[in-house]
């Protein structure tokens, strides 16, 4: 569907759903399209390929709230299902606070070009893709006898998406991505360790596509012999790639939801030292080519550049249309776009040489961290640190502690930002983390 | 048959046009994974039921086999030219022009482990509410402490039309209902929340108020107990793993090293265990896809094969893997009934589907006794595993410390961790007492989820790694 198409579509549904009896509807039409070749032996494994369309429409019936969604878009077919999704609201509760956000919190379609769309997406010929994941994939094939396995994928996906409101908004965005990755699994005795590496890109030009496989290869050798250790308080840098698993139950006890729900560890905090000073975050929606860049929500209201945490303070929550009435607040964005970390001064070598005994955790197994308390425990898997050495591979441990204590404990910031994600996070040294192993 | 080719509005014929498409370049096998998915969801929040959602997803899958390779693609609009389109990409898995000879169509009717009375796709969002609102008053009764209550409903409904190159033409119908209930008590400044939830293949007959009681108490109960807890020591130590939703252990320590596409790679660490002892010889453990109305259960896999019941480990000794149709090809057994898919849009994997350890010869009694400083655990919330070290974990959201033979204090989130040929092995004591558990399990890989279960009678683990804190 074309740009225009969607538009269309979307205005017939709206006004579909007003005629139906809706007092209030937005309608959301995106489609995707994305490619896949996974590599194995020196042959293609798997080749997947698709398109797919999908409509959102969100009803306010008579002070009621509900959103369908659906993939057929035939409109004798969508009258239908309008229809009977506004007969099934009338029998929910009343619920005031349901209401499309304030017109004038929209975006007004003035912002610049955050440069996310790789308007070159379909030039990129199938037997390019094809080689590139081969070439990952020669990369190692046959350099270490350890190796048994080998698989190496190239990906890529292109989104468009169109949003209208019946209160006066409009909006379309598009996004590309291209990505490729290898996993890489050595043999040593009864275990097989494996790595994988991974690199992605918005657009194909800057996708960086050298020693993906080497790099996979590297880390997965360097797993060999890798035990646990004895239990113990220790330091612990857990590394870039790896610090989504860390910072995530913070951010989630930031939503809306969360916080008026009493699910978080983070309610009535706004304005004090939660964590660390040495922390400092910010959400920045208008990063040029960000993972996360964007000019208005899921809503439709304009984003803006926020601070999160400034100094281990905290400034803001994220709060959509619905939970700011119910926390009687302004919404600030339901919605994370890219975070900023403010960095430090050592790349993560740097960290490891600051660490006297310690773990630098370069993968996490299971675990889970509890939203109302902020207790956590997670597997880890790593490497020992001794007098600023890594000394030995180590897995099959676990750290157990609470998230406001662990990020108060920080030692040090890295530099090394992973621009691999809309988190744009370096590796963190955390001070005295409970460790579990023998 | 016949609704079901109705349902998707193709005859015979187009199938196999579209599967001589999807041959055309010399592929060995192809097959068509028609689907359509409804599901409702009511949810309440601060003591009414205020939102639904609802979702319809629509399409065709189309596979290509060669060898091991496999071309993949799905389109969601069913006409004879899309379908085309989308078996001639998947054919592009094999590079030869080829003539297709149709094989005779044959007809298959699947079994039925999951029959319903009242089908979710009849039932108005009016008759569903009083469930949904009732399970909230009823926890907001049984304890003053309840500050805030989440409930849901979630119904789906799915059609599947299945086509193969060999010929196979079969259907399922597959009901799925998930309620559950989120409890968060305040007690001093103290908030715990806990979560109670059971899902089954059945109908709307399913809902009871003696359903909405007991998950009323469960989470009450479960919120309850965490004020009180504490952690362990850091370390390793025995762990009494209690019966039912304990099996959480056997689908990440063990389940997922099973999988044939693992095995065919060579990269699970059980690859070459293949009728090796690797546990004690009380020991049965199975995959089954035949458990009455059971989450996990499915009449046919989603490449068309019946599902069954498979032992995995029989008297202690490895007996089969967890296979697909391109490993079982590749190991020269015939499908275990394993190829799952999420949707129409995935390709299908050696997928789990409830599985479970039979009773051992000892008491509950017995194993708690025998422990003298360890953990005793029973309700979870996740667990993973790395396929190749072995190396498993899962999240304990509550249980109890055992000192000197006893439950004493209880305890909370906290991860265990463990290797699983170790942890099978170690698997020293298995009550006579074992149960399934139908909570709300929901299995990932490779991106896709589908829905399981995991059963276990309480058995003892000589040691795990217990996440805690240390002197």
């Amino acid at each position: 569907m074309t740009k225009e198409e969607k538009y269309i579509l979307a205005e017939w549904a709206m006004n579909h759903a007003l005629k139906a009896g809706a007092q209030q509807v937005s309608v959301n039409i995106s489609n995707s399209k994305n490619s896949s070749i996974e590599v194995r032996e020196e042959k293609i494994d798997k080749l997947e390929q698709a398109t797919q369309n999908n409509l959102t429409i969100r009803l306010f019936v008579d002070k009621k709230y509900s959103a369908h969604s659906t993939n057929r878009l035939k409109k004798d077919e969508l009258a239908g299902f309008i229809e009977e999704a506004i007969a099934g609201t009338k029998y929910l509760a009343e619920d005031e606070l349901r209401t499309l956000p304030e017109p004038e919190l929209y975006y007004k379609g003035d912002g610049k070009d955050l440069q996310i769309l790789d308007t070159a997406f379909n030039s990129v010929s199938p037997e390019k893709k094809i080689e590139m994941a081969f070439a990952a994939e020669k990369e190692v094939l046959g350099t270490d006898e350890r190796i048994i396995s080998v698989s190496t994928s190239y990906y890529d996906g292109l989104n468009e998406r169109v949003m209208l409101a019946s209160n006066g908004f409009k909006g379309d965005t598009s996004s590309s991505y291209y990505g490729i990755d290898a996993s890489v699994s050595v043999k040593s005795g009864d275990a097989r360790p494996s790595a994988d590496w991974s690199e992605s890109a918005i657009f194909f030009d800057k996708l960086s596509k050298n020693n993906i496989g080497k790099i996979a290869l590297d880390k997965a050798l360097k797993k060999i012999g890798q035990k646990k250790i004895a239990s113990g308080k220790m330091s612990m840098i857990v590394e870039n790639r790896q610090m989504g698993r860390i910072f995530g139950p913070l951010v989630s006890a930031l939503r809306g939801s969360a916080i008026q729900q009493k699910n978080s560890f983070l309610i009535d905090k706004l304005g004090k030292r939660v964590i660390s000073e040495k922390l400092s975050v910010t959400d920045n929606p208008f990063v040029i080519g960000g993972r996360g860049s964007r000019h208005f929500d899921g809503e439709g209201l304009a984003t803006t550049k926020r601070t999160i945490f400034d100094k281990g303070i905290l400034k803001t929550y994220y709060i959509d249309t619905y939970y700011a009435k119910k926390l009687n607040t302004e919404p600030t964005s339901g919605s994370i776009t890219n975070l900023v970390f403010e960095t430090g001064n050592k790349d993560l070598q740097g960290l490891i040489h600051a660490v006297k005994k310690g773990v630098l955790v370069t993968g996490f197994n299971g675990g889970n961290s509890n939203g109302t308390t902020g207790d956590f425990s997670f597997g880890i898997e790593g490497f020992l640190i001794k007098n600023g050495e890594i000394i030995q591979p180590v897995s099959e441990m676990n750290i157990t502690g609470n998230m406001l204590e662990l990020w108060s404990n920080i030692g040090e910031i890295g530099n090394d930002i992973n621009t691999n994600s809309s988190w744009l996070i370096p590796s963190v040294l955390f001070e005295s983390v409970d460790f579990s192993g023998t | 048959m016949r609704n079901y080719l109705d349902h998707f509005e193709v005859s015979t014929e187009t199938l196999q046009k579209v599967i001589a498409a999807a041959m055309s370049k010399g592929g060995d096998y192809a097959d068509l994974y028609f689907e359509h998915k409804t599901s409702g969801n009511l949810g309440l929040e601060d003591g009414k039921v205020n939102r639904a959602f609802s979702n319809v997803d629509f399409g065709v899958g189309i596979r290509v086999l060669k060898g091991d390779q496999t071309g993949f693609a799905y389109t969601e609009t069913l006409s004879l030219n899309e379908m085309l389109n989308a078996a001639k990409l998947a054919a592009s898995i094999a590079n030869e022009n080829s003539t297709f000879r149709p094989n005779k169509t044959e007809e298959k009717i699947p079994s039925d482990f999951y029959s319903i009375s009242k089908k979710w796709d009849d039932i108005s969002v009016k008759d569903k509410v009083p469930f949904v609102q009732k399970i909230n008053d009823k926890v907001f009764e049984l304890d003053e402490k309840v500050i805030k209550v989440n409930a849901f409903l979630n119904d789906e409904t799915s059609y599947i039309l299945f086509y193969s190159s060999e010929g196979r033409l079969t259907y399922d119908y597959r009901p799925m209902v998930n309620f559950g209930v989120v409890c968060t008590m305040q007690k001093g400044d103290k908030i715990e929340n806990f979560y109670s939830a059971r899902s089954f293949r059945k109908g709307f007959e399913w809902l009871n108020d003696d359903l909405v009681a007991e998950l009323a108490r469960e989470v009450v109960d479960g919120t309850n107990l965490l004020f009180e807890a504490g952690k362990p020591k850091a370390g390793e130590m025995p762990v009494v793993m209690g019966a039912g939703g304990s099996g959480i252990l056997l689908h990440e320590a063990i389940g997922h090293t099973f999988e044939a596409d693992f095995n065919r790679k060579g990269t699970s660490i059980f690859s070459d265990k293949m009728g090796k002892k690797v546990a004690e010889n009380f020991i049965n453990i199975i995959d089954d896809g035949t458990l009455p109305n059971n989450r996990g259960s499915i009449n046919i896999d989603d490449e068309g094969n019946d599902a069954q019941k498979t032992y995995l480990v029989k008297d202690g000794v490895l007996n089969s893997y967890i296979h697909d149709r391109i490993s079982a090809n590749h190991y020269h057994v015939t499908p275990t009934g394993n190829g799952r898919r999420e949707s129409f849009r995935n390709v299908p994997l050696p997928r789990m589907r409830a599985t479970y350890m039979e009773a051992g010869p000892h008491s509950k009694d017995d194993i708690i006794s025998s422990v003298d400083y360890g953990v005793y655990v029973d309700n979870f919330s996740n667990g993973e595993v790395k396929i190749g070290a072995g190396d498993f974990t899962f999240f304990v959201k509550s249980g109890f410390l055992i000192e000197k033979g006893k439950l004493t204090q209880p305890i909370k989130d906290i991860n265990i961790i463990g290797n699983g040929p170790e942890a099978l092995a170690d698997i020293s004591m298995a009550a006579n007492d074992y149960a399934i558990d139908n909570g709300t399990w929901t299995c990932g890989k490779s991106g896709q989820s589908v829905p399981v279960t995991c059963g276990l009678p309480t058995v003892l683990v000589k040691s795990l790694t217990v996440g805690g804190t240390n002197a």
